[in-house]
This record gives C-alpha cells, structure tokens and sequence, in this order.
C-alpha cells in the first residue's frame, strides 16, 4: 500500500485491519499523533487528510492510500515550528502534552473551515461569507478534541494570537 | 540536608530564575510529538510483540473455566497469559485487588488474562475468541444500601484518625438558634486522564526494564518486585513523559504487570495499553460519598458547633475517601466532631483521585457553608471571614505555618465584583438566563514528603539533574531547571533535567500536590552539596563564595563555573528530609473560589460565564505553569460540579459508562475566561523553597462555587452532585 504522509511517499504492508492511527504509530515510527480513547471520543489521534481533520483512529489505513496525509510531525519540527506550535508552547496551551498534537493539528483545519465559511452549530447566519473567529465560536468548534488537564484557556489564546497575527500578515501583504 | 527549622535567606531568594514566569522547557517536544510516551518507545525496544487484555465479564465469582483453544490458535498468537500459568503473584502494598484475578474474580473489568500476538490487531482479534464460563455470587454494589453497615476504617495514613471531637458537639448543635443538618452525595468520579496506562516490558535475563507511564516511580518499582516476587533492584521503571495521572497513575496498575508476565511467557519485549472502555471498571476511581453536615451558630454568625460525617466503601482492605478531613481545620467553633465510615463493596477499586478527601468534601462542605449563611441572611463571604482561624481549632497550640484565606476571599470578591451580587436568588436575569454568582473557600495541605536528587557538572558549565521525580503536566521539568539555575547561578539553558528513571535517586513523586515543593527542595539540596564540591575543586573557602551569571566569586577572584570539573565531573547526590515542622505547624493552602453561572429559564441549561481563584500557597516557583495547574483543576471542578458521575450498575456491579463519551468530561464550549491570582507569600517553614503545591488546591472547592453560582441564579438548591438540568427543571422559577 501506498501512502502519502507528509509529502512523502511511503509503501507500507499492513494488515487490513490496521487503522490509519496505528499505521501511524507502530508502523511508521509517527507516534505524534496521539491514541486517547480509538473510538472517536477525544480527538487525540487528529490528523489532517486532504486538509480537512479526522479522528486517525477511526480510519481504516487502507481506505487512505494516496491521499494527503498531514500529521503533526509534518506541521514543524523542534528547530522550525509552526506559529501555531510556537504559541501553544508562549501560552502555555498544554500541561502533560497528550492532546496536544491533535488540538493543533485540529485547529489548523479549524482555521481552514472559518476561512472556507463553514458554519458551526453556533453561527447564527448561514449566509454569511466571512465568519467571525470569535472565542465561543472557536471553543464551539475545538469541542471535539478534549484536555483532561483543562488548559483550554491557553488553548484558545494560542490559536486567536496565531489567527490574529496571520490575519494581520495577509492584510498587510494584500496592501 | 535536614530540614528541621525554617528557612532563612538562602540562594533560592535571589528569584533570578525562580517564581518567573517560564515556557515549559518540554514545550517544543510535546507540541511537535516528539515527547516520548511509554507505548511509543520504539527507540528503546526492537520489535515488541502486542499484548490484549481480557477483563472479567462479572463482578464478583469465580472463573469455572477459560477455553483458550480458538484464541491460541488464532493468527499471530504467541501466548496467552492467565492465573493459571503466571506461576504465584503477590500483591503491590498500594493494591486493593490483585491485578491478575482468576479463578477468583474481585471486580468488574479485572484483568484475567493476557493474549499477546505479533500485532496490535492479530491480539485484539485472538482476545475476543477466550470465552469464560462464569460463577457469579452476589456482592454488594450500592452504597447507600450498604452506609447502615460501614464500620470505622483503620487509623493512619495521609487520613488520619476516623474519628475526631473536640468539645460538647450534640449539646452545642441542640441549642444553637440556627441550625442546618443537610446531607449531600458526590458520586463515583474517573481520572480519565487522555493517556491510557501503558507499558513495554523488556526482560534481560532475570532483569526487568519496563517503559511505563506512573507518577510514583519509586513506590511502583518496589509494587512491581512484590507483585512479580523479584527483587526490587531487578526491576528498572522509565517515565519520563507521562500523558496526564490525576491519582489514576499512583500505582502499578495492569499494563505494568502483564506486560511483564507476557514477555517472559512471550520471550521478547511486549507492549500493552489498556484500552479505554477497560480503564474505568480495571483501574482506580475517587469513591462515592454520602456526606451528612451539621452546622449551628448563633444570631451573631459565629459557629458554635460544627459536624462532617462521610460515608463511603470499597473492596474488602480499601481505604475510605477521606471527605470529612478539611472539616477539622477550615472553621472555628468550640464544639466540632467528624466521623469517617467504611463501608464494603464489591465495585472495583476505589483511591487517591486529584485532592482526595477535600475535592468531595468541600463540596458538600462549601455547600453548607452557602445555605448556613443564607439562614443567617449574612453574606457568604462575610460569614466565611467571620469565622476564620488561625490555629488548627482541634488543637489550638498548633498554628498554620501561613494562612491568608481571608485574604484570598477579600481580594477575590473585590476583583470578582461581588458587591453586585444579589442576595436573593433567582432575582438577576439576562434575556433568558437566570444569573448568579457563587464563593466557596478551599484549602488543601501542604504535605512533607523526602525526595533526593543527582546532579552533575561538566566543563562547560552544564549542569545535568537526575531525579526519579515525575513531570505529569505539572511543570516539573520547568522548575526543577529553574531550581538548579538558580543555585548554580546559571541561565535556565544550562541545566538538563532527567527524570522519571528508578536508576535515579528516589524523589517525593507527583501526588497530593507535593511534587513541586518537595522535588524542587531535594534538587536545590543537591545543588548546594555540588556548591561545596565545585569550591573545594577551585581551591576557594565554601562560606564565603558566591554563584551567579556562569561565575563563581570569591574576593576578587571570578572562576567560570565549568572550570570546576575541567579535570572531570563532579557529582553531588544529597536530598530534603524532614524534621517535625509539619507537626509543630499545620502547613496548608488556600484558596476563595469564584463563579458566576447562567441558567437557562426555560431549559435549566447550565453554563459557566466567568471563574475566578485567588490562591495562597507558598511561593509560586513558576507563576505560567502554576496558573496552568489551577485553570486545569478549575476546569475539573466544573467537571465535578456538573456533569462527570460514573453510573453504577447496582445489580451486576460496575460502571456503565466506562468511555470518554458516556463520562463526561469538560469540553472546550463549556470552560469560560477563567482568572488566577496568586498571593504574595512565602512560607519558610514548609522547606528551603518556601514553596507549597498549588495542583489540588485549584480544586478546592470549585464544585461548590458552581454548585452555590447556579442556586443563586435559580433558587433551587441541589445537593446530589452532579447538577444535571433535570434535578432542577421542575423547580425553576416560573417564566414570565
């Protein structure tokens, strides 16, 4: 089987059962990406397939054969991290650090859906091309990836300063 | 070093490094996956095969048989692990259950047998083909059907004495002109922290290395030797990333254990994770309390009697949740009594769960504070300050060693805006939500535990600290650093922390909010030991030199510090022990909780709006992580206040909702902006840190602010936690 993971293209021959969170894992050395509860309760396994967030734990690997496959180790690395890591670690958006690989891959598809004007069950006008990145709408739409050490505030400060910042780089340049 | 009277001015007190707010030196770790977490440490372990648990399908009985044929020969299948060929297992000090169980079944979910496959799915597989044949006897499942029996639990431990009185308690009660005698429950609660338990056990001949996730390496390496009947120095335990405990992880729990057994029967390393669904029923939970309070005063608000009786059971052996404890040194009153019982049931293990024995209690405690002022028609923050005390009310010789809950209660209700509180509940609305705001005190002790550490010096000035000390989220890492930077008078950069390795010396461990106060103590008693080496290395007198910017100083002369182990490294090994401070002085923290909550008129939908904690503990060594700690055990608090309850099935013994979708835990849509404020204080006879823990305390009394914010929005005072919509519903006040 083939696999696209992190722009690079990886063969791998696993068993059919295996889910795309486990390839991941005990396969492919990517242990990033996080097995809270494998029933699609807690958001730890997020990865990124064609830019859009699912629960790795609930895929079945061979089902994503070449698909872009994003997870955290393709986001940044400890000498070049992406401003979304690089905020979670300035405000302290973590404690045992868990979650915290799926909070971010999560958020950055996140940020992607509000861009794309995706409504959440909390936006009250669909029609509506230009979301607002309010903080209940983010809590709204990070609701599926959980923090049992509760450093939601943190979270949702690092994801607003990062959004702020980028949104302020792209009316600058727009300029 | 001894530490038997409190401290002085001590290199600690320069705070260049120390009580800064610091980013998690972990951080670009944990935020990239890199970390390494015990299931992952394909670094350490070629090739380990998978282990699956089997857990009891009953919650009381015997196993009759286990037919094992299909699941052997099963694809992959290499072994399969059960009672009846482990050989003879023993049982770990800090276990109730034996983690093996068979033929004898102790509770629900007990591991019974092990399958280990060359693939995680191959074992999962293999697993679901052991069938068991089951004789179930009938056990004792409810707690309130079994409170008449429960019996004094024996004395000792962190818990103390069952039972205390001081005074004319029944006399006192009987005549004061206002009263309350309420009862209040918390139900059975899960640490469901996001890391399951995990372990890859390694055996090199008869020596045992398991890469585990425990917050107490020490206890657990000597748990493992006894359970496995090794010696405790075969066994090596490796955590340095641990993915979140809450208690959950204070011991060895069935990963560890089987799979050890599975890579002996297996003859190569195994890996074993216990898989969710199995983690609420096979590991520990914070007990259920039915807790009945007592309170009398006069017209004056001053307390003349006050009472805290608890109720709560587990297995034969467990212990009691301690729910009464803080009663006996939060208020004053002259005439006072607590009772703990215990009773026995046959649900699985109950323990130590984040503030054991106050996170209940206050909750019903803080509770009947709130009604006890309504009836004196004085304000709650009022009626707490009013009876404060400054000496432990049972033994009024021994002092707190600091006490600022007035403090914290002041400055809270200033900052929080309490003066707009109305009184009268059910009387603020906003469009269609009833308002209200909420207070509880909390307090939670300051424990001394001895801790020892290692730490090293190179010639280029780095200094490398080697501790079995746990990192559980708490920040450990951070202010270990900072500890050791600050003695050596270096920048953070220049010292490696290592933890979490029994190769290490023995530290306090992470539990009871000890970690940071003790652990920190034993690395700076490391760090001055390493002092006097570095100073006889140089040739300088050890009294009269100073470390600071890299440099050692003494007179004119400045040394860089790396030149001390030019001709090699020094090592220093030395740790905190404690004299009887603890007992001369009562040490504890505090805290005034502040929430106000929404309640929806129509629906009894309850949301938080804004939480507020103003904290005395101590010195705070690293104020970003230390506001981390208590948002997280206010956010737990939350938790407990109104939603998390594990459901027990009272005929055939366990938790029905034993997964992260049916216990319900906080998400991001339910936790608001939440304020910490961290006192000023430094307390000099908790250790040469001058520190106490503040992880515990932020849970202190959070239920009861939520629960006493949502009846003053609604008037409807529940006390049967969790305060779920339809305990109220019916008795909201009339729309208009």
């Amino acid at each position: 089987m083939r696999f696209i993971i992190n722009e690079h293209s990886i063969e791998a021959d696993v068993d059919v059962r295996t889910s795309l969170l486990d390839l991941l894992r005990d396969h492919l050395g990517l242990t990033g990406t996080k097995k809270g509860c494998n029933q699609g309760a807690c958001g730890a396994c997020t990865v990124l397939v064609d830019g859009e967030r699912i629960n790795s734990c609930l895929a079945l690997a061979v089902q994503y054969q070449d698909r872009e496959i994003l997870t955290i180790e393709g986001l940044g690395t400890i000498g070049d991290l992406h401003p979304l890591q690089a905020a979670f670690i300035e405000y302290d958006g973590f404690q045992c650090g868990y979650c915290t690989p799926g909070q971010i891959c999560s958020a950055v598809a996140m940020i992607g859906e509000i861009r794309r004007g995706l409504p959440s069950a909390l936006t009250e006008d669909l029609a509506l091309e230009q979301i607002g990145f309010s903080e209940d709408e983010i809590r709204e739409r990070m609701s599926g990836n959980l923090c049992r050490c509760g450093a939601y505030n943190g979270i949702i400060e690092a994801i607003r300063a990062t959004y702020a910042e980028e949104s302020a780089q792209e009316r600058e340049a727009a300029a | 070093m001894k530490f038997d009277t409190p401290a002085t001015t001590n290199p600690i007190d320069r705070l260049k490094v120390v009580g800064k707010a610091t980013d998690r030196i972990e951080g670009p770790l944990k935020t990239t996956g890199t970390a390494p977490y015990a299931y992952e440490r394909h670094d350490a372990v070629a090739d380990p095969a998978y282990g699956y648990i089997v857990g009891a399908g009953i919650a009381k009985g015997r196993i009759v048989s286990m037919d094992l044929a299909a699941a052997r020969a099963a694809p992959g299948v290499i072994a399969i692990v059960t009672a009846a060929n482990a050989g003879k297992l023993g049982k770990g000090k800090f276990n109730t259950a034996k983690l093996l169980g068979g033929p004898e079944v102790d509770h629900y979910h007990q591991a019974i047998a092990l399958v280990v496959a060359g693939t995680f799915e191959q074992a999962r597989a293999a697993a679901a083909l052991v069938h068991v044949h089951y004789a179930r006897t009938r056990g004792n499942f409810d707690l309130a059907a079994a409170k008449s029996s429960a019996q004094p639990p024996k004395a000792g431990g962190i818990g103390g004495k069952p039972d205390t009185a001081v005074g004319d308690f029944a006399g006192a009660f009987a005549q004061a002109p206002v009263s309350l005698d309420a009862t209040y429950t918390t139900p059975v609660h899960s640490h469901a922290m996001m890391e399951p338990h995990a372990s890859i056990a390694s055996w090199n001949g008869d020596q045992l290395t398991i890469y585990t996730s425990n917050q107490m390496i020490n206890w657990s390496k000597g748990d493992v030797a006894a359970t496995l009947g090794i010696p405790a120095e075969k066994v090596r335990l490796i955590s340095p990333y641990i993915g979140g405990g809450f208690g959950g992880k204070l011991f060895v729990r069935a990963d560890a254990i089987m799979a050890a057994l599975g890579a002996k029967a297996a003859g190569r390393p195994v890996k074993v994770t216990l898989q969710r669904p199995l983690m609420f029923n096979n590991t520990t939970h914070r007990p259920a309390t039915i807790q009945r309070i007592r309170i009398g005063a006069g017209q004056d608000g001053r307390i003349t009697a006050i009472g805290h009786e608890g109720w709560s059971g587990d297995l034969p052996g467990g212990g009691p949740e301690t729910a009464v404890n803080q009663t006996r040194l939060l208020y004053a009153g002259p005439n006072r009594m607590t009772a703990t019982r215990l009773a026995v049931l046959d649900l699985p293990e109950g323990n130590a769960m984040r503030a054991p024995g106050e996170a209940p209690g206050l909750m019903a405690l803080e509770i009947a504070i709130d009604e006890m002022a309504e009836k004196l028609g004085m304000d709650p923050v009022r009626f707490r300050i009013l009876n404060d005390t400054q000496v432990d009310p049972e033994q009024p010789s021994r002092e707190f060693s600091q006490r600022q809950l007035v403090e914290c209660l002041r400055l809270g209700a200033e900052r929080f805006g309490w003066d707009k509180r109305v009184a009268k509940p059910g009387s603020v609305r906003d469009g269609r939500w009833l308002i209200g705001m909420g207070v509880a005190a909390g307090i939670r002790n300051n424990l001394l535990m001895k801790s020892a550490a290692r730490v090293r010096l190179d010639s280029h000035g780095i200094v490398t600290v080697e501790t079995d000390m746990t990192d559980i989220g708490t920040g450990t890492y951070t202010i270990i650093a900072q500890t050791a930077a600050e003695t050596m008078g270096l920048p953070l950069d220049s010292v490696i922390v290592k933890l979490g390795d029994s190769s290490f010396p023995a530290s306090a461990g992470s539990g009871g909010q000890w970690g940071a106060n003790n652990s920190t103590a034993g690395v700076y008693a490391a760090c001055m030991t390493l002092r006097d080496k570095v100073a006889q290395a140089l040739g300088l007198n050890a009294a009269d030199v100073d470390f600071a910017d890299g440099q050692v100083r003494s007179g004119n002369r400045s040394i860089a510090l790396g030149d001390a182990a030019r001709s090699g490294e020094l090592v220093a090994e030395d740790g905190i022990e404690y004299g009887d401070l603890d007992k001369t002085y009562q040490q504890s923290t505090f805290a005034g909780h502040f929430v106000e909550a929404a309640v929806d008129a129509a629906t009894g939908e309850i949301r938080i709006r804004r939480m507020l904690a103003v904290c005395a503990a101590g010195r705070i060594l690293n104020p970003k992580a230390a506001r981390s700690q208590v948002i997280g055990a206010m956010t737990m608090g939350v938790g407990a206040a109104l939603m998390e309850e594990l459901a027990v099935d009272t005929r055939f013994g366990f938790f029905v909702n034993h997964d992260l979708a049916g216990y319900e835990v906080p998400v991001h849509a339910d936790i608001p902006h939440q304020e910490v404020i961290f006192l000023d204080e430094e307390d000099p006879i908790s250790s040469p840190m001058k520190a106490k823990g503040v992880g515990e305390l932020g849970l202190c009394g959070v239920g009861a602010a939520v629960a006493n914010a949502v009846y003053n929005a609604t008037g409807v005072r529940v006390r049967d936690y969790p305060i779920t919509l339809d305990k109220h519903l019916g008795r909201l006040p009339t729309l208009t």
